[in-house]
């Protein structure tokens, strides 16, 4: 009985707790006005809405690990889904597999840009990604003439990664996505490296006294969360079959920090763990299928992810306190 | 000449210029073995920097060192580390997201970046670690839960994992309680058997006495002596701190007592203070004396309506008032210059001169805008007045040294022109030769007739400076005795606790069983 309740604490006393819990209330109130919502198909269209916000939102939680943000994440994935896009119609060709190097590619070059000019001009990384949000989405205007790549040109292989499934009807696009949580999760929980990464988050005056390379750190962030969000860019022509250059990442930033946030990973660094940011990510995606089931307009979407955020860190707050509250007591007991 | 008398580290004519200023000149020393060596000296004294340069934080502009007789370079902390030589912070620096096992290996470089990270050996090891200091942390917790006393285990724990030879605490005992203090003594003192080497930077010389086997004092950048401190004493070392005895330095003009400026009758707050009755006159220095914990502060925030007390009454120039928030206690003519005053007294960021005018917007801003030129000129006359060293009025008063800004905060209640005055550990942690101008500025407050309730920790200040002094324990006044009788035994009697009373004090709870 005591091992018990003291398991149940430890599992309580995690920071994924809170939005399980909240994982689990939503859908039970979802349901009990719409029982449709319960439902195998339910989760399937859940798990489709949410690939390219896992992926992203691995790197993205890497950058604020390392208590930096990367708002710039919805032109990189514009940019590399307009360039991989503009290979297929322009180099027909190329090989069709050869899109996923070039995005990611791409990607990475532009979070590599992030992180240089956030490290070596000691900026705020709030500022710099904000300028570069603006910045990339201008530059992908002018190199594809604000033109869209229309779905004649998107490889069939490619769009069918999110419709063909190679084990119980789920779909590739999900397997690559938890494949990356699941690297994610072996470096950042299991490598030096990784670990590294916190450590700059939780206390970046300490870290170069401790032997820790901050500024190569910082660097891999940025470009991994590049690299992701261009990965995400050509899966986004892989699932919507098109890539539009003023629509393309529009607002994903917002969408997967969100996602991030409410998972759990602390905006003040060093805090947060793959499974919380799974699990924010399910649960954004949650609120997003539910909206239509329950008639809900989709013009209430953006603010009910703010209200989503803002209500995330309250819960999220009380269920940190309470944890140190307890471990005070544990200490004094 | 046997091994064992060559020093574990020495050091010729070490010198160190910042900027063309020479801080640190010509220092020889040599540590041996199995000691507990004292560092002492004002802020700015060398002291730190000496320190500093052994744990490769800074780099000797001239200068040798050797360990075990072999010379060596100590480029950065983490050579410091590879040779042994760990440097103890008082605040520790530690990550306070990640456990106290990672803590303990962060930066050790074992292993490839992308290796994996061997858990279970690494928690065994911390585990271990725990054992020798015979301290029970669990390893697995985050750092952020740890009491700084603990915290500052973990670092210990660190330094022995690597095995350090030389450990160096930079005024590890500031933050601690008297209890935690002892635990850390007990520990030092193990390490010394041990053989290791320890370096001890205190302001306190009752710890140097009871803890260090040799003390090495510092002025001006120069080593002034080097011995052993049972052959010094306390006036000794004060004397050679600052050059001169430190009774030329006290001196109090006798001030006039008059009225009672405050009353205080029955004030209670359950769970922090009990039954707390007392009068400071107009003109009389009041001390408010007790052990960390006892209670003192909750007193002062309760007279200044920052936590007002449950029951009882405050009575002012003789009417009795209501303070139910510290705007009314400033407006009644009140003051409160509290303990720690980066938390709670200083804007970091914000020049001087607004520092300085906070408390009087009224003044500054006589119709509702600010005008500089007040301003300025008001922060003008406290600098000079209280000889507040600075670079410029619009300097970010974060910058200037702890003295300096405690005098500024003091001087931002003066513009208040308060009749009463409660100043909580108003010297703590700066240099002697301030305090000495503290406790001139302080002699002088009450001899313009305001009434001064000072809670210090530091019993010669109390006995100096004080016209009566008051003394609690555990939440309760346990004496009040008349400045000429009070003596550092009477004073000490009534504040450690009479065993067999529980609960009432508001002292901290100990987490940090040691078996001794």
């Amino acid at each position: 009985m005591n091992s018990l309740t003291a398991a149940l604490r430890f599992i309580l006393l995690r920071r994924e707790a809170g939005i399980a819990v909240m994982l689990v209330l939503f859908s039970l109130v979802v349901s009990a006005i719409e029982p449709r919502f319960l439902s195998l198909d339910t989760l399937r269209i859940v798990m489709l809405a949410v690939p390219l916000i896992l992926i992203a939102g691995m790197g993205q939680m890497m950058v604020l690990l390392a208590r930096h943000v990367d708002l710039s994440i919805g032109s990189i994935l514009g940019f590399s889904a307009i360039v991989a896009g503009m290979a297929f119609r322009d180099l027909p060709e190329m090989p069709w597999w050869f899109g996923f190097f070039i995005a990611t590619f791409v990607g990475a070059a532009l979070g590599l840009v992030n992180g240089a000019v956030v490290t070596l001009f000691r900026l705020p990384s709030i500022i710099v990604t904000l300028g570069t949000l603006s910045l990339y989405r201008g530059v992908l205007f002018l190199i594809s003439d604000a033109r869209q790549v229309d779905p004649q040109y998107i490889p069939r292989p490619l769009i069918e990664m999110s419709q063909t499934s190679p084990i119980f009807g789920i779909p590739w696009i999900i397997f690559i996505a938890l494949t990356i949580a699941l690297i994610s999760y072996v470096f950042l929980d299991h490598t030096r490296l990784g670990r590294q990464i916190y450590a700059i988050g939780s206390n970046p005056v300490a870290a170069p006294l401790r032997g820790i390379s901050v500024v190569p750190v910082t660097l891999l962030v940025f470009t991994l969360s590049g690299a992701l969000a261009g990965l995400a860019g050509v899966l986004y022509a892989s699932r919507f079959g098109y890539v539009n250059p003023s629509i393309t990442g529009v607002g994903f930033e917002f969408t997967v920090i969100a996602a991030v946030v409410v998972g759990g990973v602390s905006i003040n660094g060093g805090v947060g763990t793959v499974l919380g940011t799974v699990l924010g990510v399910i649960f954004l995606g949650a609120v997003s299928v539910a909206l239509p089931i329950l008639g809900v307009s989709a013009f209430w979407r953006d603010a009910i992810y703010g209200a989503v955020i803002i209500i995330a860190l309250l819960i999220d707050r009380s269920v940190r306190e309470s944890g140190i509250r307890s471990a005070t007591l544990e200490a004094r007991a | 000449m046997p091994v064992s008398d060559t020093p574990v580290l020495s050091a010729r004519g070490i010198s160190k210029q910042f900027g063309g200023v020479e801080v640190l000149s010509d220092v020889d020393l040599d540590l041996s073995a199995g000691e507990i060596h004292a560092l002492l000296g004002e802020n700015g004294a060398g002291k730190s920097t000496f320190a500093k340069i052994l744990s490769g934080v800074h780099r000797p502009t001239r200068g040798t060192l050797a360990l075990n007789g072999n010379p060596v370079e100590v480029p950065n902390p983490i050579a410091a580390q590879n040779l042994g030589i760990t440097l103890i912070h008082q605040e520790p620096i530690s990550f306070p997201d990640m456990s106290v096992t990672e803590n303990l290996v962060l930066g050790r470089h074992d292993g490839a970046l992308l290796g994996r990270v061997p858990w279970a050996q690494m928690e065994r090891n911390a585990n271990e670690l725990m054992d020798m200091l015979r301290v029970s942390i669990d390893v697995t917790k985050p750092m952020r839960g740890l009491s700084i006393a603990d915290q500052q285990m973990v670092e210990i724990a660190r330094a022995l994992a690597s095995d350090s030879r030389l450990i160096i605490m930079d005024e590890p005992t500031a933050p601690l309680t008297p209890k935690e203090v002892e635990t850390l003594f007990s520990i030092a003192r193990r390490l010394r058997d041990q053989g290791r080497t320890i370096i001890f930077i205190s302001h306190r010389l009752e710890e140097v006495q009871a803890l260090c086997d040799r003390a090495t004092i510092f002025r001006d950048g120069h080593l002034v002596e080097t011995a052993n401190v049972a052959d010094l004493s306390d006036e000794d070392i004060i004397r050679l701190m600052i050059g001169r005895p430190l009774k030329e330095m006290m001196h109090r003009s006798g001030a006039k007592i008059g009225d009672v400026a405050l009353e205080v009758r029955e004030l209670s707050l359950p769970g922090k203070f009990h039954d707390i009755s007392f009068t400071v006159r107009h003109g009389e220095i009041v001390g408010l004396a007790g052990l960390v914990g006892a209670g003192r502060t909750d007193v002062a925030r309760a007279v200044f309506g920052v936590a007002p007390a449950a029951s009882g009454s405050i009575a002012v120039k003789g009417k009795t008032v209501e303070i139910a928030d510290p705007s009314d206690a400033i407006e009644l003519g009140l003051a409160f210059v509290p303990e720690d005053r980066a938390v709670a007294g200083i804007f970091g960021t914000l020049p001087v001169d607004q520092n300085i005018t906070a408390a009087v917007p009224g003044k500054i801003a006589p119709h509702g805008f600010i005008r500089s030129a007040i301003e300025r000129a008001l922060a003008e006359k406290s600098v000079k007045d209280l000889r507040i060293r600075l670079a410029a009025l619009r300097q970010p008063i974060g910058e200037l040294s702890g003295g300096n800004q405690q005098k500024s905060i003091l001087a931002r209640w003066l513009h208040t022109d308060p009749d009463i005055l409660i100043l909580d550990e108003p010297t703590r942690g700066i240099d002697i030769g301030v305090k000495a101008e503290f406790y001139d500025m302080i002699g002088t407050l009450a001899a313009n007739g305001r009434g001064v309730l000072l809670i210090s920790s530091e019993l010669p200040e109390l006995l100096y400076l004080c016209d009566r002094i008051l003394v609690m324990s555990e939440g309760e006044l346990t004496a009040d005795i008349a400045g000429d009788e009070a003596t550092q035994e009477s004073v000490m009697r009534a504040a450690v606790p009479t065993k067999g009373k529980h609960g009432t004090g508001g002292s901290p709870p100990e987490h940090n069983e040691v078996a001794l």
